[in-house]
């Protein structure tokens, strides 16, 4: 009986299969979707990305026809649909994440740096090197808003670096060649208004903002601290911070700059890579003081907190770039050594922290861990990875 | 200070740190002395340091990033060892890191003229 059942109802289930599986196939391209997990991979050599979702760990396709990706960064739109991806060669592409092709694309300077996009998600800035300023753009159009050159007293133009946006449709950034801040201000109107901070320290590298959005600063290259600006208090200035914190102890040559963007914040603590040395060092958020340092594999990149701020993760400088570090908050030591292999570009933990991205670019791999268990659970071949982008980035400041 | 008047020992001497170097290059390739010719290896080992390395800084296609463009056209005041010293001293002032700890004299004239004869991509 039970077999005879079996056997009679065996037909009618695999036509059906074969039907839902037809469906599927023929609909595939319209399946409803969201973007909050989904994600993309640069691919720097090639000027591809790769568009990752990270529920099951898969790429969904590739973009190509990117230009020159060597160091190129992105933000997301606000609904997380679309990618603003910065390309070395000044190229700005705005990618459709869910149909995994260019949207639009545009070549707006000679060489760019980074990018952000404003509070109200309408504006997206670009810092370039050459011609050295900044340029924003409608989100929509990609059609040029504001030119904001980065002139200093000669009338030369500077090297801009760590652009950020800010509450109140704020962008933040810093002028390597000049030594100054610039805050601009498009809450006033499409004529943004322009405040300069100067002689805040010898060519500032990188910057980061807080997640509240209150404090820029920037790390300087040429100094033995870094520059704060509480957007709180504008009329305040810029303050120095952590003068003498050991970058001119001895000199060690740097190989690559760190990068303050996703400088990690856990708890009551700020984890920021020392310049040249093989150090993280630990400040206390409330003073802004040192209060620990701790000694790493290299000159250190990134350090980056897992979500719940109970870990940070460290990457390196060649020649040291194929160790990932993982330090424990709480006991501020090194509990985890990995050797992903030759140069560990870029690491970005999932929203809720269970998985982080890891992307080893002479290995042409992205590694996904899972933080709990700590082990690689998912390997994905992507050709010269180097930033992981995540669209959580859409609904942070600064990011 | 006997070994040293005493022929024999002094050549054993000679022969050890000849060994040394010999299994250090066999070893130890990126150790290359000045005047050496690179193997084909480190060559593309080097190729891939000036694109992605030297290139985290000057740009992947070297047309300047931090620091400025390394294309034969902005590179007309140097010489090869001119180039070459600059790499391995670099100028700590402002950014550019001296290499001498990583490189050896011989790899940072290829370095030099790879650049200046613009086939670094
Ligand atoms: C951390 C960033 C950084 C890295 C990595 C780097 N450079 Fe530089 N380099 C600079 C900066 C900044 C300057 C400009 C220095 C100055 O203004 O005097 C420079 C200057 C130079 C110059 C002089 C160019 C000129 O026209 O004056 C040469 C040559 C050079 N670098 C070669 C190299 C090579 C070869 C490598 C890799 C082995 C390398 N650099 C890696 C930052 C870097």
């Amino acid at each position: 009986m039970i077999l005879n059942n079996g056997r009679f109802l065996c037909v009618p289930v695999l036509l059906l299969l074969i039907i839902v599986g037809m469906a599927g196939h023929a609909g595939a391209a319209q399946t409803l979707r969201g973007t909050g997990d989904l994600g993309l991979i640069i691919e720097r050599a090639s000027g591809s990305l790769v568009v990752v979702e990270t529920t099951s760990h898969t790429a969904l396709g590739r973009v190509e026809g990117l230009g020159d990706l060597s160091h190129a960064s992105a933000v997301f739109s606000r609904d997380g649909r679309f990618a603003y991806i910065f390309g070395r060669d000044g190229g700005l592409t705005k990618i459709d994440l869910l149909r995994t092709e260019i949207a639009k694309r545009i070549i707006q300077s000679g060489n760019s740096i980074g990018g952000a996009i404003s509070q109200d998600g309408k504006l997206i800035a670009v810092s370039n090197y050459k011609p050295g300023g900044v340029r924003v753009f409608d989100a929509e159009t990609l059609e040029m808003v504001a030119d904001i050159p980065a002139t200093m007293e000669d009338g030369t133009l500077s090297k801009v670096v760590g652009l950020v946006d800010a509450p109140g449709q704020k962008f933040i950034f810093s002028l390597w060649d000049a030594g100054e801040i610039w805050v601009l201000d498009f809450s006033v109107g499409p004529e943004p208004g322009l405040t300069k901070f100067k002689n805040v320290g010898r060519n500032p590298y990188d910057a980061l903002i807080t997640s509240d959005g209150r404090y820029y600063v920037a790390g300087l290259f040429g100094e033995d601290g870094l520059a704060k600006l509480d957007l709180w208090h504008m009329d305040a200035g810029v303050t120095r911070i952590l003068d003498g914190y050991g970058r001119g102890e001895e000199k060690m040559p740097v190989y690559k700059m760190p990068h303050l963007e996703g400088w990690a914040r856990a708890g009551d603590y700020l984890f920021l890579p020392a310049v040249g040395r093989h150090e993280v060092l630990v400040v206390d958020a409330s003073t802004w003081r040192e209060v620990k340092r701790i000694p790493v594999h290299g000159q250190p990149v990134f350090a980056v907190a897992r979500p719940d701020g109970r870990q940070v993760w460290v990457n390196f400088a060649h020649p040291r770039n194929d160790t990932v570090q993982v330090i424990d908050v709480p006991s501020m030591s090194i509990i985890r050594t990995y050797t992903p292999g030759k140069a560990v570009l870029h690491m970005e933990f999932t929203p809720r922290g269970e998985q982080v991205w890891i992307s080893v670019r002479d290995e042409d791999r992205v590694d996904v861990y899972d933080t709990r268990t700590m082990q690689v659970m998912r390997t994905l071949s992507t050709q010269k990875p180097s930033g992981i982008f995540l669209t959580a980035r859409a609904g942070r400041t600064g990011l | 200070m006997r070994s040293l008047k005493t022929p024999a020992p002094n050549m054993r001497f000679v022969e050890a740190m000849i060994a040394v170097l010999i299994c250090a290059a066999a070893l130890a390739p990126t150790i290359a002395p000045a005047g050496e010719v690179l193997s084909q290896n480190r060559r593309s080992d080097l190729n891939h340091l000036l694109r992605h390395d030297c290139g985290s800084c000057h740009g992947m296609t070297l047309k300047g990033g931090l620091g400025p463009a390394l294309l034969p056209e902005h590179l007309t005041a140097w010489d090869v060892d001119s180039l070459a010293a600059m790499i391995l001293r670099g100028n700590p002032q402002k950014a550019m890191p001296g290499w001498s700890e990583l490189l050896s004299d011989a790899e940072a004239k290829y370095l030099a003229q790879r650049l200046l004869e613009g086939d670094a991509q």
